[in-house]
């Protein structure tokens, strides 16, 4: 019987999509690895723009749709890598594109007691928590000389090497945190830990009945969205070269993540990049316009989050298992594979498998 | 005695807190939304005193009736046409929605009235003082704020003691789905909260307007100071949120006594303090 069950029954951790999606997506990414031989300054600077707001997008989602974190402090970790890029690099004089992952690192480690801090506070009190730890982060920076007071500073360590290199550097290292942090969310949430994650999500107190650390899995998803944060910063100022605590640290980061995370869809790998990709176009196409483009974005996001919640990846691909990243275990019986969404029949007996039923295909 | 005096000043600063934290604690008591927009609306009340003082050329404390209406319209609409739908999607769906018409807001004052600070000019009032000794003098204005907060606070506790809908209000904040099955419409209460809510914060918008000046992106600021009084004060507690108000204030005047430009950073560490060894707040959970 066991055996033969085995035959039948199967765990589905592919979609069709997916198999093509894959090489098409690395595909993607080497040609566009080719950009600093071919593009201008300019070009490289708006891709560097694009992608850490992918980067920084896919950080939130990781935070706030795969852990239920919400946070409107993450410019902590933004500014935290953004100046430890520069220690390292101007005051301890390491390579400064080494720096990146220092920025990581140290990023990281201040989310330890960040958390433990913010994690006494919940819902949107742990948001609002999270935004004044990261107001005393900008105002202690304020403070201290030796960081640049409240009048910041330059990164001049990469003028060390020409302008067209340090733009290409800057532009693969934007790249790298793009694409790192979309296989990082990938990978994590495929692992174990990924599944205790999701199972968090669907249901916390059905989560913590089969074993799952509620506090433990929230904990390291932080510290790892925090590090992963941190370097985008670092590369962000790399791009900008100038940092001034009250930027570094500012609101309009989370603005960024969160606004690009809703709209493109929570809790999707999909979503953050469409969203980051959306809001990006419109910041240019509406550059001339002032602040127009942040209204514009935030009467978006607030529609969408409320009367299209799953963002326009999910409603896009609702009902179907077209997943480009699947995260998802499907079941699969025989020859048909179930997603989460599908809907039970009225009448059905819970118990009953639905193989049972006439084939639906 | 120059302590004796930054701590007056802290109290009466703390009673501006309170009527922001007042209104935070209410949306958050009744329907459980945290209001990441609550600064940005005391910001928009005053900048509708100064449009109201331009406009007529009256002392802005007459504008108050008039802001306060328009305030309290406003949240009723905002909670029946976004809120109400947000918060049924989920209560991070609420979130991200208050979060969102935050930046609406920051950026829509932005654009009206540029990034320039403005002030509003009460008259004489502002500069007049009670000297009691050669260290110690009360502000007229100070002194005021916290009457009127202390009024607001006592109005509002007997609206939600001795009044139909402040019984309802309470109803909803223990069980909201009971009080529904009893025939209270939830989607016209938290409508009512949210324009009670806002009707406190026009008061303090419009008092903090003119004893400082403001700009389209202070309303942060604002609600982290709120959030920080109710969470000093204990969530739940009205008059917590006036002793967390008395408690950051005191900080605040203190740390920039200790050396100017400290006094927000004090007013944080204070916060955080709390929240490590007394989560719970000052004054543990009770009833409203």
């Amino acid at each position: 019987m066991a055996k033969q069950s085995k035959d039948h029954v199967k765990v589905e951790r592919y979609t069709r999509t997916s198999r093509v999606a894959l090489p098409v997506a690395a595909a993607i990414v080497i040609a566009a690895a080719t950009i600093p031989a071919w593009g201008s300054s300019a070009i490289m600077k708006q891709s560097v723009t694009l992608l850490t707001l992918i980067g920084l997008a896919q950080m939130w989602n990781l935070l706030a749709g795969y852990a239920g974190l919400v946070s409107v402090g993450q410019q902590a970790f933004v500014g935290i890598g953004a100046y430890t890029l520069w220690v390292f690099a101007d005051k301890f004089h390491l390579n400064p594109f080494a720096s990146v992952i220092f920025a990581g690192i140290v990023a990281g480690l201040f989310a330890i007691p960040t958390a433990g801090l913010a994690f006494r506070l919940r819902g949107g009190y742990f948001a609002v928590g999270t935004w004044v730890i990261a107001e005393v982060f900008r105002l202690i920076v304020t403070q201290i000389k030796w960081l640049g007071g409240g009048s910041g500073f330059t990164i001049g360590s990469v003028n060390s090497v020409s302008r067209h290199a340090r733009e290409s550097i800057t532009f693969w290292l934007a790249l790298g945190v793009a694409v790192g942090s979309i296989v990082l969310v990938y990978f994590l949430l495929r692992s174990k830990r990924g599944l205790a994650l999701t199972a968090i999500r669907d249901n916390d107190l059905g989560a913590r009945g089969l074993g799952v650390n509620i506090t433990r899995s929230k904990l390291w998803v932080y510290i790892i969205a925090a590090a992963g944060t941190g370097m985008v910063g670092s590369v962000i100022y790399l791009n900008l070269l100038r940092v001034q605590p009250e930027a570094g640290f500012s609101l309009q980061w989370s603005a960024l993540m969160i606004f690009s995370v809703v709209i493109g869809g929570l809790g999707t790998i999909e979503g953050p990049i469409i969203g980051a990709v959306i809001f990006f176009i419109l910041q240019q196409v509406l550059s001339d316009y002032g602040t127009w483009y942040l209204i514009l974005i935030g009467a978006l996001a607030a529609g969408v989050v409320v009367f299209a919640q799953r963002g326009l990846w999910g409603t896009l691909v609702r009902k179907k298992a077209v997943d480009l990243f699947p995260v998802r275990r499907r079941l699969c019986l025989e020859t048909v594979c179930f997603t989460e969404e599908t809907p039970r029949k009225s009448g059905e007996e819970p118990g009953r498998l639905p193989s049972e039923e006439p084939p639906a295909v | 005695m120059v302590w004796v005096n930054d701590i007056i000043q802290g109290i009466l600063l703390g009673g501006l807190y309170a009527l922001f934290a007042a209104g935070l604690a209410l949306v958050f008591g009744v329907m459980k939304l945290v209001n990441l927009a609550h600064g940005d609306f005391s910001i928009l009340a005053a900048y509708l005193a100064l449009a109201f003082v331009g406009l007529l050329h009256i002392n802005p404390f007459y504008t108050l009736i008039i802001v306060i209406i328009i305030m309290a319209i406003f949240g009723y609409v905002i909670q029946r046409g976004l809120f109400n739908f947000a918060m049924d999607a989920g209560p991070m769906q609420a979130i991200l929605a208050t979060f969102g018409i935050a930046i609406i807001i920051q950026n829509l004052l932005l654009e009206g009235f540029t990034a320039n600070s403005k002030g509003l000019d009460a008259g004489k009032i502002e500069n007049a003082v009670i000297t009691i000794s050669k260290q110690i003098a009360i502000g007229w204005f100070p002194l005021t704020t916290l009457i009127v907060s202390v009024v607001v606070l006592v109005a509002l506790q007997w609206f939600l003691g001795r009044t139909r809908t402040g019984r309802a209000f309470r109803a909803t904040a223990d069980n909201q789905r009971a009080a529904q099955l009893m025939g209270i419409d939830n989607r016209h209460l938290y409508g009512m909260a949210m324009a009670v809510a806002l009707a406190i914060v026009a008061i303090g918008g419009v008092f903090i307007g003119i004893r400082t000046t403001f700009s389209p992106s202070a309303g942060p600021l604002r609600l982290i100071f709120a959030y920080e009084a109710v969470i000093i004060g204990g969530l739940g507690s009205l008059w917590g949120t006036l002793v967390g108000g008395i408690v950051l204030g005191i900080a605040q005047v203190l740390g920039d006594h200790i050396h100017q430009g400290y006094g927000i950073l004090v007013g944080h560490l204070v916060f955080l303090a709390i929240l490590a060894f007394r989560p719970q707040g000052l004054f543990a959970r009770q009833v409203q």
